[in-house]
């Protein structure tokens, strides 16, 4: 990893928790749905950032996020849960020697694997998200609802962001 | 033991995540079953200084607003101000009260931080210690309805635990027949606007329209106008009743912490009976 990339990825850091804290904090529809950009920045982290690291960035966006939003532990966890399917799923999926891509967005990867790429981890993380915030299951229907819906638009919303930085990227 | 390193060096990542898992779940439910031991909310400094911030913009654009409710509530206090001054002095003897003049003190604050969309919802003011707000203080609106209750202070912020958070119970009667319930918020309702009272028994005829007010039992002055009744007995089950609330939490600018100059007394007197809670 050189200085190059990790300055871009502090860069990201900053614009995405910015935009989640300062707007998408607000934004909510009919009570149900709600978006959190901000995984993105853990979605397309290099491939070859070492695990143990990968978890201590995971927990360290995670509880900023807390901080702003006064529920310490429930994005922490949920974004510690991210990382890890995170690492499961490309394990699988990928053979991780013949990686020549330096990071898993959707320009390098194509539309196909990263949507489902994307979809798994935003599932696990809304889902911890959802869950750890009502705390109790006598809720169960209401909260998989607000998750799933929450996870639709998430998923829009960074599809969206790597498609236009992906177009500025090649022309 | 080598074959065991081995082990672990191969699935770190399952290991990675169990460690982390494991803390992150540990500070969930600690928050979760005290609310306390946290500097790492909207009390902290940083934290709250960006709010504040950010606030001044967005309070510019709720202008209007704002100077419409100010001026409701001048109305008020004018016409209250005509009614006192036009008291026949004749017949009214002065009573001169040292130990009750002023139970009740007011201190105004500016909400800077402000949620609605959680299962549990605070929200943070900008006055702390050094306006002497402490914890458990009631806090209301400016205009009718109530706010909920003081959870943290520091010197320049204090976070309030509103009526819309799931371990909020406020002690609450119906105007025209004195009956004791408990207002409530959560339980599978998300709706800003609603509430629920409960533990009123079945007895009691009620309307729609109603007025449910503060019952002086556990902090608020009594009296405080809280919301009219929606739905008498919604669920014939538990026997509660939906009501809509008077204040709007999701415009909330400005708040009145309640200042009891008694309470210290009335606790202490309290703590002695054997049976209570």
């Amino acid at each position: 990893m050189n200085s190059k990339v990790i300055l871009l990825n502090i860069f990201r850091w900053v614009i995405l928790l910015f935009v989640q804290i300062f707007l998408l904090r607000n934004l909510i529809f009919y009570n149900l749905s709600t978006p959190f950009i901000y995984v993105l920045f853990l979605l397309v982290l290099p491939f070859r950032i070492p695990n143990i690291l990968l978890f201590i960035i995971a927990f360290g966006t995670g509880l900023t996020i807390d901080t702003f939003y006064d529920t310490i532990g429930v994005h922490t966890t949920a974004c510690v849960a991210l990382a890890f399917v995170r690492i499961l799923f490309i394990s699988v999926s990928l053979n991780r020697d013949s990686i020549d891509e330096p990071e898993p967005s959707l320009g390098n990867m194509g539309i196909k694997w990263f949507s489902i790429y994307a979809l798994l981890c935003i599932f696990v993380h809304h889902i911890f998200v959802f869950f750890l915030e009502a705390f109790k299951l006598n809720e169960f229907y209401y909260t998989l609802t607000r998750s799933l819906l929450s996870v639709v638009f998430t998923l829009f919303v960074v599809l969206l962001v790597e498609f236009i930085f992906h177009n500025r990227k090649s022309s | 033991m080598r074959n065991l390193w081995i082990f672990v060096s191969r699935y770190n990542a399952f290991f990675f995540f169990i460690i982390f898992f494991t803390v992150g779940i540990i500070l969930t439910i600690k928050n979760n079953a005290y609310q306390h031991s946290i500097t790492l909310n909207s009390t902290n400094a940083i934290v709250g200084s960006a709010y504040e911030r950010l606030n001044v913009a967005k309070r510019y654009l709720n202008l209007g607003q704002v100077n419409d409710s100010l001026a409701l509530e001048n109305a008020k206090l004018r016409t209250e101000l005509i009614a006192l001054k036009n008291v026949d002095s004749s017949k009214t003897a002065v009573i001169k009260d040292t130990v009750y003049h002023q139970q009740y003190t007011l201190v105004s604050a500016k909400v800077i931080k402000n949620s609605i969309n959680l299962a549990n919802n605070i929200i943070t003011i900008n006055r702390g210690t050094n306006a002497g707000i402490e914890k458990d203080m009631a806090v209301i609106s400016p205009q009718r309805g109530i706010i909920g209750f003081v959870l943290h202070v520091s010197p320049q912020f204090a976070t309030i635990r509103t009526l819309l958070n799931k371990e909020t119970l406020i002690s609450v009667t119906i105007k025209k027949n004195n009956a004791f319930g408990s207002l409530v918020w959560g339980d599978g309702n998300f709706d800003v606007s609603k509430a629920f009272v409960k533990e009123i028994p079945n007895h009691f005829k009620l309307n729609v329209g109603d007025t449910i007010i503060t019952s002086g039992a556990g902090g608020f002055p009594k009296g405080i106008e809280v919301g009219r009744i929606s739905k008498p007995r919604s669920n014939a089950g538990d026997g509660s009743i939906e009501i809509k609330l008077f204040n709007d939490f999701s415009t909330l600018q400005y708040v009145y912490v309640i200042k009891n100059r008694l309470a210290q007394e009335q606790k202490t007197l309290e703590t002695q009976l054997p049976n209570e809670q």
